[in-house]
């Protein structure tokens, strides 16, 4: 890949596959962070484009991914799920079969590395659904280094069981209380940490999300989704698919899998953003659906903000997409029409895990829910529009596995009874209050 | 530029002291008392003011200023409200700023952003996690409206990063003195003043020292090596434990600290 620039005034280059030097896509991205933090992300932009032409490095990413977290995933034909999508041919690109059971674990051993690299013994973290959580603290485990992670005091109720992995593997978890208490804040507070602790500490931004350089670092650490699937798309069809789907909350499953498709226009790209109660309620967490341009968190995207730009709280089921921005990427990719995003509402969600389990025998995360409900719809709708179904074929990234929301799909559908719930909260209670 | 700035520190350097420069976030605890909090900061000794403009997500800021932060939106605090107080406050005479995260500027626009403030009397604007490199457009609107702005260092910038600043800056440099959030310490370490040196050798602008001075003591100490000492999560602290006399109270101090140094 060679690095493109791209002037805002001009006419957006086609292909966006590199920020510009200071780390813009378009109008989106940069860095809005306090001066105190500019020397290290210097030092890590540096240090990440020097790994990627490393050699050394590059193995040693490749014997983690493999021997360590099990890649390749593998391209799952879901022949049964295929006749909600209109006919269309469904793959699912397996990340809930990596190693702590989502995508999370390619960015943060990639990430992991360039710590070591950069001589830093002390790693935090922020995380929604505690995917991302867990991930850090198994790699924290692996490599010997100190792991703080900072979690929304609500998810630490919503995802109690990933409280409890991160704990057993040797992180502390900060329950975060200010503000709305979800991934927000959380990473409000990691941010705080970073800016006190900077020259010792590295942070493993989970997202594509975040100042220059962490939305180009984590793509290309995610990048391994779609080099994979496209591949193994050419080996058992023989030709790309005509769309790939994916969730999006920061967006790295999304931009990990999208991004090896950039320059192939004959496939769709589309996001599934966290549609809440219905975007139409204003209740939901589709930045890309129903917010404007703003700065958050360090970069200039899509945010929900009020008139005064204040930053609006979010509705969702799913802790991981429950978050108010989205990746400065997804934001050029929009904008540029090369992909498309629409809000998937909590309810729809659930009914294509619902749909997912019962005709795949695959318990998905919440979040991955929301890609395959936008997946269907995808599929029905080309049908609609006149395309033959058998001509149709569909990546649907499986982002992670559901067993830590079993508790929350169990209340959902009442899959147990009063009783049994009463009894699994007497075990959450009695977790809540280790140390 | 605005001159009320270059003015200000000219005035303190032939006075042989550090000026003061005290923060009050817009709205906390509520419109009325912060007006009169700030009011009464400027009748006691504080040189400028900065006028803290309340921001969901602050986050440079410790748990006393966010807190304050989210009391005065839940109280209702809107930006034409901190517009309002700059105006009451530039009314008293002292340099008034603002110091805002950016997303709420970037919503608002900051052209016309630029242009009322500069209606209601600031004279410029502290842009925390804003950095010259991203601020192009907001530079012009600084030059059209007359505002000074003004960019932080940290103990972790380079030199040339410094400079930079130096260059861009107007009225003065805020030197963040250490590495971390906004909030009282009980010591103000070694780097403040290595860092005071490091801008000095960049730039002749008057360099401001601003994070953790709490006390008289440890203002006439910091005046003793920068042109100014900002204090703002101790005042915060005095608004909410003792209202606005405790305020009156603690300027009169900080203002003596400024004024001891000159001495010593």
């Amino acid at each position: 890949m060679t690095p493109r620039s791209h002037d805002p005034a001009g006419p957006p280059s086609p292909l966006p596959s590199q920020p510009d030097e200071s780390g813009h896509f378009g109008p989106y991205g940069g860095r809005f962070v306090p001066e105190a933090l500019i020397a290290a992300l210097d030092e890590l932009t540096a240090a990440h484009l020097a790994a990627k032409s490393d050699p050394v490095f590059l193995a040693e990413l490749d014997r983690l991914l493999t021997t360590y977290a099990g890649r390749p995933t593998p391209l799952t034909d879901a022949r049964r799920l295929s006749e909600h999508a209109g006919g269309a041919r469904i793959l699912l690109k397996r990340e809930d079969l990596a190693h702590t059971g989502s995508h999370k674990i390619n960015n943060v051993l990639g990430q992991a590395l360039l710590t070591q690299k950069m001589g830093k013994q002390r790693v935090i973290a922020e995380t929604g659904a505690g995917q991302h959580g867990v991930a850090t603290a198994t790699a924290c485990a692996l490599f010997g280094f100190d792991c703080t992670v900072y979690m929304g005091e609500e998810d630490t109720r919503r995802q109690a069981l990933n409280v409890a992995r991160m704990r057993l593997l040797g992180a502390e978890v900060v329950p975060v209380k200010s503000g709305t208490r979800t991934l927000k804040d959380a990473m409000n507070e990691a941010m705080r940490d970073w800016v006190t602790n900077v020259e010792t500490t590295h942070y493993v931004i989970g997202s594509v999300a975040g100042p220059h350089p962490f939305p180009m670092l984590v793509r290309d650490f995610q990048r391994i989704i779609g080099v994979e699937a496209r591949q193994q798309c050419l080996d058992l069809v023989g030709r790309l698919p005509d769309a790939l789907v994916a969730c999006v909350g920061g967006g790295s499953n999304a931009m990990g899998l999208f991004h090896p498709f950039l320059d192939d226009e004959s496939v769709a790209l589309v996001g599934c953003e966290a549609g809440g109660d219905g975007v139409e309620t204003g209740r939901h967490a589709a930045p890309l659906t129903a917010g404007q341009p703003g700065v958050l968190h360090g970069s200039r995207s899509y945010l929900m903000q009020d008139e005064d730009g204040q930053t609006l709280a979010t509705t969702s089921i799913s802790a991981g997409l429950d978050y108010p921005g989205v990746g400065p990427e997804h934001s050029y990719l929009r904008d540029t029409g090369r992909a498309t995003y629409s809000g998937v509402s909590d309810a729809w969600a659930m009914q294509a895990l619902d749909r997912l389990a019962k005709t795949e025998g695959i318990l998905c995360a919440i979040e991955t829910a929301h890609a395959f409900a936008g997946a269907c719809d995808w599929g029905r709708a080309q049908v609609a529009a006149g395309r033959r179904a058998e001509d149709l074929v569909i990546i649907v990234n499986t982002s992670g596995r559901g067993d830590k929301d079993v508790d929350t799909i169990g209340r959902w559908f009442g899959l147990v009874t009063g009783e049994e719930i009463a009894e699994s909260e007497l075990v959450r209670t009695y977790e809540g209050e280790q140390p | 530029m605005s001159a009320a700035l270059d003015e200000l520190f000219a005035r303190c350097r032939a006075e042989g002291r550090a000026a003061l420069i005290g923060y009050l976030p817009a709205g906390f605890p509520s419109y009325d008392v912060a007006v009169e909090a700030l009011t009464a900061m400027v009748a006691e000794g504080v040189d400028a003011v900065e006028i803290g403009m309340p921001y969901s997500d602050p986050l440079m800021e410790g748990p006393v200023i966010q807190a304050a932060h989210q009391a005065s939106l839940e109280a209702g605090t809107r930006q034409a409200d901190v517009l309002r107080t700059v105006e009451a406050v530039a009314a008293t005479g002292a340099p008034t700023l603002v110091m805002g995260y950016w997303n709420p500027v970037h919503r608002y626009g900051f052209e016309r952003w630029a242009a009322d403030l500069k209606a209601a009397g600031g004279v410029g604007a502290i842009t925390p996690d804003l950095i010259p490199e991203e601020a192009p457009e907001w530079l012009d609107a600084c030059r059209t409206h007359d505002l000074d702005p003004v960019f932080l260092v940290a103990p972790s910038s380079t030199d040339e990063r410094i400079a930079v600043v130096g260059r861009t800056n107007r009225g003065f440099v805020y030197a963040a003195a250490v590495m971390g959030v906004t909030g009282a310490r009980a010591e103000i370490g070694t780097g403040a003043r290595r860092l005071v040196g490091r801008v000095r050798d960049q730039t002749d602008l008057p360099v401001a020292v601003g994070l953790g001075v709490s006390t008289g003591a440890q203002a006439s100490q910091v005046a003793g090596f920068a042109d100014g000492v900002v204090v703002g999560s101790a005042l915060v602290t005095a608004l909410a434990e003792g209202g606005v006399d405790a305020v009156r109270r603690l300027s009169a101090e900080l203002a003596e600290g400024v004024r001891a140094s000159a001495s010593a």
